[in-house]
């Protein structure tokens, strides 16, 4: 039986995406990126603002030399579902801004909270979620100086969506961010990856999964401050958000321009973090964290920086997981467990589960 | 295509074939799963998932086959090092 | 995990690269048809591992990819009803029909959501008994039991609100297809593993036979590639051309019997269309007489949206084995993810985002 296949080598050349926001631009990868890039940017540039970085460092205008420096950082929350094992959206709207002022090397201490709230909102809910800011606020050794709310029609809003500024004193001597990471730099860890991400994908009944895993949401600054305090010569730090430990590597390469070499062997991930990642066909090295960061330390310094990081329970299982290299490419490479090398790079949006 | 994850079978539902049920262990994560097609499986058998439904039943002796074939290559791979 | 993480194993895994190298003589074209399959080379880096007479390509094993374009217009006009809710793998989301892709019609307000199940579609059903209920059953033979169960789930518990959108292929007549065109270099088959989970590996034999070829039932770790590539080349350095199943652990003769029953019952076999390719005879599903109201394309009056193609992605040669992705002109420059000129740069498991995710051109790659 003949076969009448003709092979016609064709593919319609799709638009570009239209002019409206995607999911996609929210999902820590390379559309937020050219977002940002694209439209606030050229908007509000300055130079606070390109550094690029989590938080702002201010000079106070007219200040005496020797005068404190300021940081400032702004994080919103829209996770969904509202409260999910290992925290809520209280609990990490107060640890994430708490956490990119550490990223600035500062002492956190003052934060803002603005609230939208959903038209029928239960009260309880309001409640848990303030509470747990309090108690979140405290450990972390923070005040709720200034607020706002606001109410909308029911439907307009998830529920609760959170937004938290804050400012700390810089306790950092010298600036921390890409521009100051070197070749020989060490790429230090401060504890395992995907615990949060997965974590919410569990908490959607949607999935069905059983799973003990909790969110890793915690707050960063003692450990950070340590380093600063002792002397370890630190020039970056970057917590992971979304994105994951990937994001974060690739952004720090692509803006200090340097090439990040990775083990893929040394980034510890928990086994059951690693079998909902095979389940969903996603890779922990994007998938979201909230208590972990990475510090580029002088190589000299990395035994001893790593020694601090394991004296504080969040930081526990520091570890090394790479270091950067002389090439300037701005690429992350990483080895893997066979021992081939391939590029790690931002993934396009939401790293949509692959399913098939 | 065919993302199918091995995980092992801990307990299973009653009832007709194509309407039976099991929760599965992937390593620590749990999931429900249709065991319609793998009428033979009982709980502590390991079975491939695809898209919430078990495709088929691991075979340990025939898993471990590659590497007893390791293990007879392994002096031979080192002799042609 | 057990039954994974052995199989990843670097130890066995430079063993059995050291076997392969060693029954090597002459150069040798393999290829594998599975997106699973794909991915796993280029994350692992495996083709790196192969010694260098052995080149493994990469055909039409993403299923995603090949769905024609005209089937995802027909998506995105189904979603953007107010009354449906389009229910879609996540790969689906992003691959471009004529204009547009799901996203992109979620994004002005189509109800499009991201399952991990077709059973999770029926159950969106069951709860929401006012709105149409479609599921874009997209997917090879692995993915066909679940569809079936769905839709036979759903005509046995009478819900009026569900329906298929059907994209299923079948492999054996894409890799007879690519065995016939001129052309060809693939002088042997890593089959899909999966898809032989569920159907078996008999019907390869007369393809083995016809064509010449070896045919090897792969898995999809490292060890399992690595030693389906042996297997294979073991065959073509002795001028065999058999059915072989290296991936017994999963994989019986005759396929998952239970399986198969179902699918007879819902589906019959139908020409299909594949995007790069064109239409291939009996190389998909579509549903059975007794299941044909549950077919969206006729409950929504969509078939008559119909494509046109224009022709500057490469992804035809690409599915064929016939072009690394790398050696595409538009390749990380005109064609990237965010801004894709076919479905396979776009999928999780085409050829060309698994290139572009773990390579990038001019990146040093170290063996």
């Amino acid at each position: 039986m003949s076969d009448a296949t003709v092979f016609e080598t064709t593919c319609p050349v799709p638009r570009v995406p239209g002019a409206r926001v995607l999911l996609a631009h929210g999902g820590g990868g390379r559309l937020t990126q050219r977002l940002i890039e694209d439209v606030f940017l050229p908007a509000f540039g300055n130079p606070a603002l390109l550094a690029r970085h989590d938080g702002a460092v201010l000079d106070l205008p007219a200040a005496a030399p020797g005068s404190p420096r300021l940081a400032m950082s702004t994080d919103s929350y829209v996770v969904q579902p509202l409260f999910f094992p290992g925290g809520d959206i209280g609990r990490l709207a107060v640890f994430g801004t708490v956490n990119d002022l550490a990223m600035c090397g500062a002492r956190p201490l003052w934060l803002s909270a603005g609230f939208i709230l959903e038209e029928g909102l239960q009260l309880d809910d309001l409640h848990r979620v303030v509470d747990s800011m309090r108690a979140a606020a405290q450990v972390a050794g923070v005040l709720l100086v200034t607020g706002d709310t606001k109410v909308v029609d029911r439907g307009k809003g998830d529920g609760i969506f959170l937004n938290t500024a804050g400012i700390g004193v810089v306790e950092a001597t010298e600036p921390l961010c890409p521009a100051a990471v070197r070749p020989g730099d060490r790429i230090l860890l401060s504890g395992d990856v995907g615990r949060h991400g997965i974590a919410i994908l569990a908490a959607r009944e949607s999935l069905g999964f059983e799973s003990e895993l909790e969110s890793d949401c915690a707050p960063l600054s003692e450990p950070v401050l340590d380093l600063i305090r002792e002397g370890v010569r630190v020039h970056c730090l970057r917590d992971l958000t979304r994105g994951g430990l990937g994001a974060a590597l690739v952004e720090i390469a692509e803006a200090s321009r340097l090439r990040l070499m990775l083990d893929e062997r040394a980034v510890p991930v928990r086994s059951d973090v690693t079998a909902a990642c095979e389940i969903l066909g996603l890779d922990p090295l994007y998938v979201a964290n909230e208590g972990r960061f990475v510090a580029f330390v002088d190589a000299e310094d990395a035994e001893r920086a790593l020694a601090i990081l394991r004296r504080h329970v969040v930081s526990r299982n520091a570890c090394r997981i790479g270091s950067v290299g002389e090439a300037t490419d701005g690429l992350v490479t990483m080895q893997t467990r066979l021992g081939s090398t391939r590029v790690v790079d931002l993934p396009s949006g939401e790293q949509l589960p692959r399913i098939c | 295509m065919c993302l199918a994850v091995p995980g092992r079978i801990l307990t299973m539902s009653d009832g007709d074939a194509l309407a039976r049920k099991g929760r599965v262990d992937f390593g620590g994560i749990v999931k429900e799963v249709s065991l319609a097609f793998v009428p033979e499986a009982q709980p502590g058998d390991y079975v491939l998932v695809h898209v919430g439904l078990a495709i088929s039943r691991v075979d340990e002796a025939e898993a471990q086959k590659v590497f007893e074939y390791l293990e007879q290559i392994g002096a031979l791979a080192r002799e042609l090092a | 995990m057990r039954f994974v993480d052995e199989y990843r194993d670097a130890a066995a895994v430079r063993g059995l690269a050291k076997a392969l190298a060693a029954v090597t003589t002459r150069p040798w074209t393999l290829m594998e048809v599975c997106g699973g399959q794909t991915h796993a080379i280029v994350r692992f880096g495996l083709d790196a591992l192969l010694p260098d007479g052995v080149t493994l390509v990469h055909g039409p094993g993403c299923p995603v990819c090949v769905t024609p374009v005209e089937l995802i217009d027909r998506a995105l006009a189904i979603a953007a009803r107010p009354d449906a809710i389009l229910c879609s793998f996540g790969d689906m989301l992003r691959v471009p029909g004529s204009e547009k892709d799901l996203l992109a019609v979620k994004a002005e307000g189509g109800d499009v959501r991201v399952l991990y199940s077709p059973l999770d579609a029926l159950e969106i059903a069951r709860r929401s008994p006012d709105r149409q209920v479609v599921f874009f059953a997209v997917g090879f033979e692995t993915t066909a039991p679940a569809t079936a169960m769905a839709v036979y789930r759903a005509k046995r518990e009478g819900l009026r609100n569900f329906s298929l959108l059907m994209s299923h292929v079948l492999v054996p007549p894409a890799m007879q297809a690519i065995l016939r065109s001129p052309g060809n270099r693939v002088q042997g088959f890593l089959a899909a593993g999966h898809v032989c989970s569920v159907m078996g590996f008999e019907e390869y034999a007369p393809i083995a036979r016809e064509h010449h070829v070896p045919i090897v039932v792969t898995g999809f770790e490292p060890l399992d590639i690595l030693e389906g590539a042996c297997m294979c080349v073991k065959q073509l350095e002795q001028g065999r051309a058999e059915v072989e199943n290296q991936y017994a652990r999963a994989v019986r003769r005759a396929g998952n019997v239970e399986a198969q029953r179902l699918m007879r019952e819902v589906f019959c076999v139908v020409p299909r269309k594949w995007r790069g390719i064109g239409e291939i005879a009996r190389s998909g599903l579509g549903l059975s007489e007794a299941y044909r109201e549950f077919d969206a394309e006729r409950r929504f009056d969509v078939a008559s949206v119909c494509a046109e193609e224009d022709s500057e992605c490469r992804s035809g040669d690409v599915l064929r084995g016939l072009l690394r992705p790398p050696g595409c002109p538009a390749f990380g420059s005109r064609c990237t993810p965010e801004r894709p000129l076919g479905a396979p740069m776009v999928s999780s498991e085409g050829a060309c985002a698994a290139y572009y995710q773990y390579r990038r051109v001019g990146a040093p790659v170290g063996s």
